[in-house]
């Protein structure tokens, strides 16, 4: 059974930032990191690279980056910017 | 071929990338963004443009050296206040649009990055406007300015994307091209990431936009003619296309270029131009001024002269002309390449023509049109209304503007109602696809949410019917003049017609048309008609099987509509609302039909229909249409007391398929099942009995009903598949209707009651429900089975046994049809079933293959099954 080693809960008011955070986690996280998104309703620019930059760290490091609770609008707007095919998504 | 031009170096290819992904980034985030967020913005940056529109204007006019400042204030303002007091209420996000009554709902969708191309003419309003848009919108902008205009629009956009930014817009929404080359631009235009391309400009971006393979509103160059014709008002006239022509100079391409003037008020035409201070150039002036406007060798007008003052221009030609001097207005004798002021002059120089007759002038303003116009503006000044109307369908403008200045006039919502903008989309003739006024929809996509539609159900069946024994005593109570009774030798000379006659109103004058008792000929209704004529018929009873029915109905169709042709009104329709012919409305010799059926099984006293034999061409015609029901039903069970056990056997068959096909019909409603279901459960309740004791009233005279009432369903459900075979195969072999639905009947349940090969769409029907509704009638029956499937195999088998009953022949071989006769008809059986409109309301689609599987089921018999080899089960 697969052990989710690290969570991530997005604070809309600190996306870069958290984001940031879970990436400089990433070292230790294990094979998977849960990022949770549902308190997060809208994402701007400098969010989308901070989750573009996340997304890189965690092909470097081998490590599955699924994504909880994202909204429609967000999904969609990581659609539009194929940021989607980086991560995994759950609900 | 188009060629493209090669792409930018590596370090160019990155910095293009670089403003891509930023406007790409910021469309994608915009993406989220409400209503509300969009229209605070929209507002902020209408001030921010309006508070700078004077110092735009300045640098614009520093900059490009082109145009009139106060002019070009002007425009800034109306490219912000005017183009904001347009869009500020309309909806752009989520739902925009609603028509419930067409379960209709129109969603936006925003665009993504846009490449706009922006002109030197008009270099800040044109940024204004198109920021305005782009936000309402929420779409990303990517700017390339002209490179001689590149200060003033990227200030313009500068000013509008820091309001934006101020109000909460992504960053990187506008993005404005540093110097750039013809390279960026084409690589721009073909990347991925673009979605849509605006380019207002000359020719060559707007070629380039449409050449790059991606969705493109191109506005170029126009050439716009004026008709100024004998009615116009002259003074306002004068003024407007003074005040147009040097707007800016004559920057805006919607202004006039040509004015084709009548000759009654030709010459006080130009006495008031040159009165309000336009200088009226002679043959020789004109000669000098055409040289010094236009390049020998290219034909193009000299950039240097595009937005120039009047008396500039006239200096550098070499004309002495007045110092206060707006406007140069030059003779010309024609149109074309020999008369080089008859193109666009972007600058205060105006041609005039003298046109002798209104078909000269109009000549002349569509030679003006094709000479670079087309698509884009033309203007008309008149009080002739039929004059406006002519001149708006032989030009081919966008724009046609109607008393009022061409440039203002084109930009819409200061003389005109016309949508404000900035941008002239000239149509396909132009090379654009699109002739509107650019506006916020164009940077929308539009998704429309359609809901499915509430069928449109009727039942529809004559107002009156009367049934029982003696119902025929009813025909007293419908006042007649002269009535005409229809009906065949037979039972005129059993009597029939006399006991309606007994009947009818004292003051009726009372004629008795015979006709043969077969399916009606053209020529007996002709008959029929001229007999109508001669009695001056307002009566018409029909008295006889479904056949003389059907040849009263028409001839009723031709009696009060004589210019009715059958032939076109026997067109093929898929949706008897939505057919192509319609039938006459308008009646000379109003009359009413009455319809006394003296057979129980067609029931053509409730339907509109009527087949009409044409023996020339041997073929049947079918006629189906609601103003064909008879307006009155009498079924009186003494007209079939008499009927012959065979034909009890052929009709009351006829009845029960009517019945069984309505109930499962993708048309079936409620209305129509309550009469199928019933009619089912008469039939199988009456018909042996009447069959066996033709004697016994009541199984006659409930037969007689069943039939009516089946027919009332499927007047309304249609038939089926069952009725497409039986058609095909009786008219072909000579067998009567009835038989030969009995052939296909129990095959046809089995087929319709299971999985349709292809499924076909039945709005009407929210479910594939013919398996339950046989499996229903089977309950009514009182037949065995648990399941469906039992059900439905009970009810097959009940009505083999029916059909038993009535010594009805079970198979086509059983005819005496030999199989290898049958084999060669099979395929135009299979041709005509297939053409036979009967199947359209059948539950499933039959494939033609499956027509054929089902003749070859009816060929062998009971016990042959669906999706075997029936023709080597045959051998």
């Amino acid at each position: 059974m697969a052990t989710i080693a690290v969570q991530f809960k997005i604070d809309e008011k600190r996306v870069v930032r958290g984001l940031e955070e879970a990436r400089d986690t990433l070292d230790g996280a294990g094979p998977e990191m849960m990022l949770d998104l549902s308190a997060v309703k809208r994402i701007d620019a400098p969010g989308l690279r901070a989750l573009e930059e996340l997304a890189a760290r965690a092909d470097e490091k081998a490590v599955n980056v699924v994504v909880r609770g994202a909204s429609i609008e967000v999904y969609k707007v990581l659609k539009l910017m194929k940021l989607e095919t980086r991560f995994s998504f759950t609900n | 071929m188009v060629k493209h031009p090669a792409n930018p170096s590596e370090e160019r290819m990155a910095y293009l990338e670089g403003l891509i992904t930023q406007a790409k980034t910021a469309a994608a985030v915009f993406s989220q963004f409400t209503q509300q967020d969009v229209d605070g913005m929209v507002k902020a940056m209408a001030l921010a443009g309006l508070e700078q529109a004077q110092p735009l204007a300045r640098l614009a006019r520093e900059e490009t050296r082109i145009g009139v400042l106060e002019d070009k204030v002007i425009k800034n303002m109306v490219a912000t206040e005017f183009v904001y007091n347009y869009i500020k209420d309309k909806p752009t996000v989520g739902t925009i649009r609603e028509f419930p009554e067409r379960g209709l709902v129109e969603v936006a969708e925003p665009i993504g990055v846009i490449f706009s191309l922006i002109p030197i003419t008009n270099p800040t309003s044109t940024v204004l406007f198109k920021c305005l848009m782009a936000i309402k919108t929420r779409n990303a902008v990517i700017f390339s300015p002209h490179p001689n205009a590149w200060r003033c629009s990227s200030e313009a956009v500068r000013i509008m994307y820091e309001t934006a930014v101020r109000y909460g817009a992504p960053e990187g929404v506008f993005t404005c091209l540093e110097s750039h080359t013809l390279e960026d631009n084409a690589y721009l235009m073909r990347h991925q990431d673009v979605a849509l391309i605006d380019a207002t400009g000359g020719q060559g971006a707007v070629r380039a936009a449409y050449s790059s393979g991606k969705p493109a509103l191109g506005v170029g160059p126009g050439n716009t003619p004026v008709y100024l014709e004998k009615s116009a008002d002259l003074s306002m006239a004068v003024v407007d296309i003074i005040v147009s022509k040097t707007f800016d100079n004559g920057t805006i391409c919607a202004s006039e270029q040509t004015v084709v003037i009548d000759d009654e008020i030709y010459d006080s035409a130009l006495k008031k131009f040159a009165e309000l201070g336009a200088h009226v150039c002679n043959e020789k002036e004109t000669e000098i001024l055409g040289r010094a406007l236009f390049d020998r060798q290219t034909g193009c007008l000299q950039p240097v002269a595009v937005g120039q003052k009047a008396t500039d221009i006239a200096r550098v030609a070499g004309l002495t002309v007045k110092p206060a001097t707006k406007l140069l207005i030059a003779p010309i004798q024609g149109v074309g390449r020999e008369h080089p002021l008859s193109v666009e002059k972007l600058c205060p120089v105006l041609s005039v023509y003298r046109a002798k007759s209104t078909d000269e002038a109009l000549r002349v303003c569509v030679d003006v049109n094709h000479a670079g116009g087309l698509g884009h503006t033309a203007v008309i000044f008149s009080r002739n209304d039929d004059a406006i109307q002519k001149f708006s369908q032989v030009i081919n403008a966008g724009r046609i503007i109607v008393n009022a200045p061409g440039s203002i006039g084109a930009l819409g919502g200061v003389y005109n109602d016309m949508v404000p903008t900035f941008s002239f989309g000239c149509g396909t003739a132009g090379g654009n696809s699109t002739t509107d006024n650019v506006n916020i929809y164009h940077y929308l996509n539009l998704k429309r949410v359609a809901r499915r539609t509430p069928a449109a159900m009727w039942f529809r069946v004559p107002s009156q019917i009367y049934f029982n024994f003696n119902a025929v005593e009813n025909v007293r109570q419908f006042p007649s003049r002269s009535t005409v009774i229809v009906t065949n030798p037979g039972l005129e000379q059993i009597g029939h017609a006399d006991i309606v006659r007994r009947y009818l109103p004292l003051e009726a004058s009372v004629h008795v048309c015979v006709i043969p008792d077969a399916e009606p000929e053209l020529k007996a209704i002709q008959q029929g008609v001229e007999a109508l004529n001669l009695y001056k018929a307002d009566q018409i009873i029909a008295l006889g099987g479904g056949s003389m029915i059907d040849a009263a109905k028409i001839m009723k169709l031709k009696y009060e509509s004589p210019e009715a042709d059958l032939e076109e009104l026997a067109a093929p329709f898929l949706d008897i609302r939505k057919r192509v012919v319609h039938y006459p409305t308008e009646k000379i010799n109003p009359s009413r039909l009455i319809a006394i059926a003296t057979t129980s099984g067609t029931g053509s006293e409730v339907t509109p229909f009527a087949v009409l034999f044409d023996k020339e061409q041997g073929r049947k015609v079918t006629l189906a249409d609601y103003s064909l029901t008879p307006d009155v039903a009498i079924i009186d069970p003494q007209f079939v007391m008499s009927m012959p056990k065979g034909l009890t056997a052929d009709t009351g068959v006829d009845c029960l398929t009517h019945a069984l096909e309505a109930a499962v019909s993708t048309y079936a409603s409620c209305y129509s099942d309550c009469n199928a279901m019933q009619a089912i459960r008469m039939v199988f309740k009456y018909l042996p009995a009447a069959y066996q004791h033709p004697d016994e009233e009541e199984a006659r005279s409930m037969m007689h009903n069943a039939a009516c009432i089946a027919a009332m369903a499927f007047a309304n459900a249609g038939v089926g598949v069952n009725h497409a075979l039986a058609h095909a195969f009786g008219a072909r072999f000579g067998v009567a209707h009835g038989r030969a639905n009995a052939l296909m009947l129990p095959h046809v349940i089995r087929y319709n009651a299971s999985v349709p090969t292809k499924f076909r769409p039945s709005p009407n029907q929210r479910a594939y429900v013919a398996d339950r509704k046989y499996a229903t009638i089977a309950e009514l029956l009182g037949l065995d089975g648990r399941t469906i499937e039992e059900k439905v195999k009970s009810l097959a088998a009940a009505v083999e046994q029916l059909l038993d009953q009535l010594a009805m022949p079970r198979s086509i071989a059983a005819l005496g049809i030999a199989k290898d006769e049958f084999e060669r008809a099979l395929p135009d059986l299979v041709k005509i079933a297939f053409d036979d409109p009967s199947w359209l309301s059948n539950p499933r689609m039959p494939l033609m293959s499956e027509l054929e599987e089902l003749f070859w089921c009816a060929y062998n018999g009971r016990g042959t099954a669906l999706g075997t080899s029936a023709g080597q089960q045959a051998a």
